[in-house]
């Protein structure tokens, strides 16, 4: 599905709201990630056990996956740092979670 | 503005008045007053300016910036006033909107009752305005840890640095870090809080303006039931100077559960009939996320200092969530209003925390969540969620139904509608003596 459709209203273009992926929702944020240390590390192992994986579906930015083989991938990159993950891992594979250092992650412009 | 950045190399001899961590409303707030009554304050912020790391519903409630400083709201970094009132809800494709509009909300003279804003935005100026009286605001750096001496807090550490004061204030926000190390808070629990996510839709003020029957400088404020699939929470509509911002509110806990994905569920109700015209034409230009205590009054941590150690703001709990309204800002405000009193007016470092907590009371702080605590026995209701909207549309629906048919007793139709909608005249009546009981 396109994310944005280019449509006319009168003599002006504008564009259109439509459903967007995290992805391209992320893509509008401006993020300036920390390659050298990662604010939330996760243990995959402890992920493969837990039952729940309540991570799947309460990050806003979608940033919990399974891939193929089934197992949690997660990615700190594009982290929105609501702590929605920190607070609901029961079974503590989210094992280091701390906001990014200084200057790092996230900028909200409009917040 | 001077915002340093590193190189704040002090000795424990070169110590501040006062520390605070966190530019948001409640930590600026505090550090205006502290500064101006000529306490020197440090001000410490991980984001790159202040608002940076913050997202709101939202809006903001005027009394509070009066009782930082009369007439701040003229030249405050504010959106819209707000002259409407809209609860909506919605039922499949359905949807019912009130629309309360009460000119006495914004009479000429005194200062309207709430502004709509946007955090990036109000939290620069409060910040700025906390620097004009004197306080230093350090941006892009975060603290780790406290500096603890004989039980008592007298500073902190940020990377390499330790800084020193004589009061530590964690105005760090709901996931407060500070407090947990201070050993006054322990894990969140996640059935306290709620995660709101939004979209900032950017559209011409004229047409916000046509599509919520505004003039120039006056906005909406919507709150949405029946949007979250069932899990407790909301949806959330703000018309800003040149944006809107739409959201939505979660139980987490509810959202695991049922294995619904909170990003899923908003951008429906982003295409939903009755939503989708409002924004129609608008391009999303910022996606925010942020956590929301939920616990009212109960959630307030038992013990909100320590010698040298305040909590202010979403830090210590300070939200109300009614249903119908939510308020946070305001109480941050008025919170680091308290504090800044409460370490002026203190001889010594263990009388602050004690008079805080007065000052808390006298502010009216804690005598309003008390008061409203008892909302938060009703919002555990869960068929408010689903079963009220689809309920209420019901009725609509056969009230404005006309066919040429003999229409049925009205009464009848509405009992046969509780009941198709699993519901008990009975289950009404004890929500009822609950609320009664509870406000």
């Amino acid at each position: 599905m396109a994310v944005y459709q280019v449509g006319f209203q009168g003599d002006e273009s504008f564009m259109s709201i439509d459903r967007m992926s995290a992805p391209e929702l992320l893509g509008l944020n401006r993020f300036n990630v920390d390659e050298e240390e990662p604010h939330i590390i996760i243990d995959k192992e402890i992920c493969r056990r837990c039952a729940e994986k309540p991570c799947l579906y309460v990050c806003p930015a979608v940033l919990y996956k399974l891939d193929k083989n089934g197992e949690m991938s997660f990615d700190y990159a594009g982290c929105l740092e609501c702590g929605t993950c920190r607070v609901m891992c029961k079974n503590k594979g989210i094992i280091k979670w701390a906001y990014p250092r200084g200057t790092f992650g996230v900028s909200f412009r409009w917040g | 503005m001077t915002r340093r950045r590193v190189g704040l190399f002090l000795t424990e001899e070169e110590k501040f008045d006062v520390i605070i961590v966190g530019a948001g409303p409640a930590g600026s707030a505090c550090a205006y007053i502290l500064a101006r009554e000529g306490k020197s304050v440090l001000v410490i912020e991980r984001g790159d300016t202040p608002g940076a790391k913050n997202v709101t519903g939202g809006r903001l409630y005027t009394y509070a910036l009066e009782l930082l400083d009369q007439g701040l709201h003229e030249e405050a970094a504010l959106e819209r006033k707000v002259i409407r009132e809209q609860i909506m809800m919605l039922s499949g494709d359905r949807a019912i909107t009130i629309d309360y509009h009460d000119p006495s909300f914004n009479e000429e003279g005194r200062p309207p009752m709430s502004y709509t804003i946007l955090r990036g935005v109000f939290d620069e100026w409060l910040a700025g305005k906390a620097e004009e009286m004197g306080a230093m605001v350090a941006c892009g750096i975060r603290v780790d840890e406290l500096i603890e001496r004989d039980g008592r807090i007298v500073g902190v550490v940020a990377g390499e640095d330790e800084m020193y004061a004589d009061v530590v204030i964690a105005a760090d926000g709901v996931n407060s870090f500070m407090a947990q190390r201070a050993g006054l808070i322990e894990d969140i629990k996640a059935e306290t809080v709620a995660v709101g996510i939004k979209e900032v839709i950017e559209l011409p003020a004229k047409t916000i303006e046509e599509r919520f029957n505004l003039r120039e400088g006056q906005g909406a404020a919507r709150l949405i039931l029946g949007c979250t699939e069932g899990i407790h929470g909301g949806g959330f509509l703000y018309t800003n100077k040149d944006s809107i911002s739409l959201g939505c509110v979660f139980m987490p806990e509810e959202a695991g559960q049922k294995k619904k994905s909170v990003h899923e569920i908003f951008q429906d109700v982003k295409m939903h009939p009755s939503i989708y015209p409002l924004i129609e034409g608008g391009e999303t230009i910022e996606y925010g996320a942020h956590l929301v205590s939920e616990a009212g009054f109960r959630g307030i941590p038992k013990k909100l200092f320590r010698e040298g150690f305040l909590m202010v703001g979403d830090a210590a709990g300070f939200v109300i969530n009614t249903g119908y309204s939510i308020r946070g800002i305001d109480l941050a405000i008025v919170s680091g209003i308290a504090a800044a009193r409460a370490v002026i007016g203190a001889e010594g470092t263990a009388a602050a925390g004690p008079l805080y907590m007065e000052e808390l009371k006298k502010i009216k702080l804690l005598p309003t969540m008390q008061a409203q605590d008892g909302f938060s026995d009703i919002l555990e209701t869960a068929w408010l969620y689903d079963k009220v909207p689809d309920l209420a549309a019901d009725v609509f629906e056969n009230l404005f139904t006309v066919t040429g048919e003999v229409p049925g007793s009205v009464k009848k139709d509405v009992m046969r509608l509780i009941r198709s909608n699993d519901l008990s005249a009975w289950q009404f009546i004890k929500l009822g003596f609950k609320g009664m009981r509870a406000l």
